[in-house]
């Protein structure tokens, strides 16, 4: 019988299944996916984990559905499939027959194209990669970490806290730029900087010198930076090699429409880091979104929407959260609501309470909406902006309509 | 059914205030309110069936995965 088949099995492809299991749906629910484990947490990768050296289990993921209504595939991979026919093709030769398709493949790290040693260099995105840095970092002193966005500042502050001398290189003249804005970006990398982070900015690498292992690392201006370690943190590339043939636009993620369903089918959703959707909260741009809460939050639309599709062909209202990022570096907390990166010009990125230096909330406005706010600290006012933005939303949706 | 939250897990996003506001709130320092009533394991007294689904939803929106919901 053709059941759901749900690729990818994380935490967006797991909040999926078990969206779709809670909504009664009966036709078999399968979850495949190419990692060797359970589904788990990756936040905690560059921060808990490693801080606290936790194992395996700390991280695992909590299914909510009745045990016995997902059947959890692991360490098979989707080699290809055709939609047209419903037919999911796997990389131990097995096929799956499905009437609905949940794609949920999320990111793999890219690697820089520049001349490099085979041992001492690595990327962190699964727990084997954890585990590889771990025992990598049992032998070195000085790190470079290239890439200066939001892993690479998490992977700067936890290593600086265990006692790595880390540099940090990257071409933007900021560190987290294109999320944060100049401003806020220079605050941070203040922190850093006191904490004993150096930063080597609006460069290239262009060699990772060594034999064996890395020795350091050259850039284009001239400059090297000392490091018997190398986390390379540069940004990732989605995995949809396994959806190609079928007329789909793969050019950046998924494309979806704003009920994530794909391929003009509402029977075929995209969910997680690899989905590209329009939030129509914003506006109509389908975009890609690496948020933690946003793959619970696709996943569980889709699940919902999905069992009800297939079991009375009711069809789902548009999806519009509200994105929700946090980061934790050193002791602070910064969180963000809303997509403070549709905003580039600095004039319209304000401070709205307390002070950069410190703890802050800085605001980003477009056409005089609030469409953004990040918080570094003020935990107890997390609500109130969060409430602002989507208020402030609310608004301009009801002026334009 | 009652509704589980591990402390020491708990790192005070505040997630799960948005999910299920009826059982969930934080306190004047930005804290999950249930830190003044426990230290490590907080355990609430039985709650209301028609909650299900909002704890249900604030138990997978939790980051740390700190809550469980039992019965
Ligand atoms: C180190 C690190 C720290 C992070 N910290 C934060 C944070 O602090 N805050 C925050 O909001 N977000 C954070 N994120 C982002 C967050 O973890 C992601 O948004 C989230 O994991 C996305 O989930 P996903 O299920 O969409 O994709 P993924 O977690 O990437 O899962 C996709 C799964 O699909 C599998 N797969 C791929 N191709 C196939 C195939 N062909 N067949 C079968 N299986 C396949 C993959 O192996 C993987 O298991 C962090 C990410 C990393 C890596
Ligand atoms: S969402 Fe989880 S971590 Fe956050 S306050 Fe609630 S229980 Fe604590």
């Amino acid at each position: 019988m053709a059941g759901v088949v749900v690729v990818g099995a994380s935490l967006g492809g797991l909040r999926a299944a078990d969206a779709l299991a809670r909504s009664g749906y009966s036709g078999g629910i399968t979850l495949v996916g190419d990692e060797p484990h359970q589904p788990y947490n990756r936040p905690p990768l560059s921060k808990e984990a490693l801080l606290e050296a936790q194992d395996f289990d700390a991280i695992r993921l909590r299914s909510s559905a009745k045990p016995g209504t997902v059947s959890l595939v692991t360490g098979v991979r989707a080699a290809s499939v055709d939609l047209g026919r419903g037919l999911l093709f796997l990389s131990d030769g097995r096929e799956l027959a499905f009437e609905g398709l949940v794609a949920a493949t999320g990111l793999r790290p890219r690697a820089l194209g520049i001349p490099k040693p085979s041992a001492g260099v690595v990327v962190l995105r699964t727990y084997e990669d954890l585990v590889r840095l771990r025992s990598e970092l049992a032998t070195v002193k000085d790190v470079a970490i290239i890439g200066a966005g939001f892993i690479g500042c998490e992977l700067a502050a936890s290593l600086t806290q265990l006692g790595y001398r880390v540099s940090v290189i990257a071409p933007e003249n900021v560190p987290m730029l294109r999320p944060l804005g100049e401003e806020l970006g220079a605050a941070l990398m203040r922190h850093h900087l006191r904490a004993g982070v150096a930063f080597g900015l609006e460069r290239l690498p262009v060699a990772i010198e060594g034999c064996e292992r890395p020795e350091r690392v050259v850039c284009n201006d001239g400059s090297s930076f000392e490091a018997q370690l190398v986390i390379e943190a540069v940004g990732s590339a989605a995995n949809t090699e396994w959806l190609e043939g079928n007329g789909l636009d793969l050019s950046d993620g998924i494309l979806c429409d704003e009920r994530l369903s794909f391929g003009g089918d509402g029977r075929f959703l995209a969910v997680g880091d690899v989905a590209r959707f329009p939030n129509l909260a914003f506006d109509a741009v389908p975009r890609r979104v690496e948020h933690w809460g946003i793959a619970v939050d696709t996943g569980r639309y889709a699940g919902k929407a999905l069992g009800r599709l297939l079991s009375s062909g009711e069809v789902s209202p548009a999806f519009t959260p509200m994105p929700a990022f946090w980061s934790d570096q050193f002791e602070l907390r910064i969180q963000s609501f809303g997509i403070p990166g549709l905003v580039t010009d600095a004039s319209e990125i304000r401070v709205l309470e307390g002070d950069l230096d410190g703890e802050v909330v800085v605001g980003y406005h477009r056409d005089g909406t609030l469409v953004g706010v990040v918080l570094v600290g003020f935990a107890q006012s997390h609500m109130k902006y969060r409430a602002a933005v989507a208020e402030s939303l609310e608004a301009a949706a009801g002026a334009s309509s | 059914m009652k509704v589980i939250v591990d402390l020491n897990k708990c790192n005070d996003h505040g997630q799960c205030v948005y999910s299920a506001p009826e059982v969930f709130s934080l306190n004047g320092r930005g804290e999950l309110s249930f830190r003044d009533e426990a230290r490590d394991i907080y355990v609430s007294d039985q709650l209301d069936e028609s909650l299900r689904d909002a704890l249900e939803e604030a138990a997978d929106i939790c980051p740390m995965q700190a809550i469980e919901i039992e019965g």
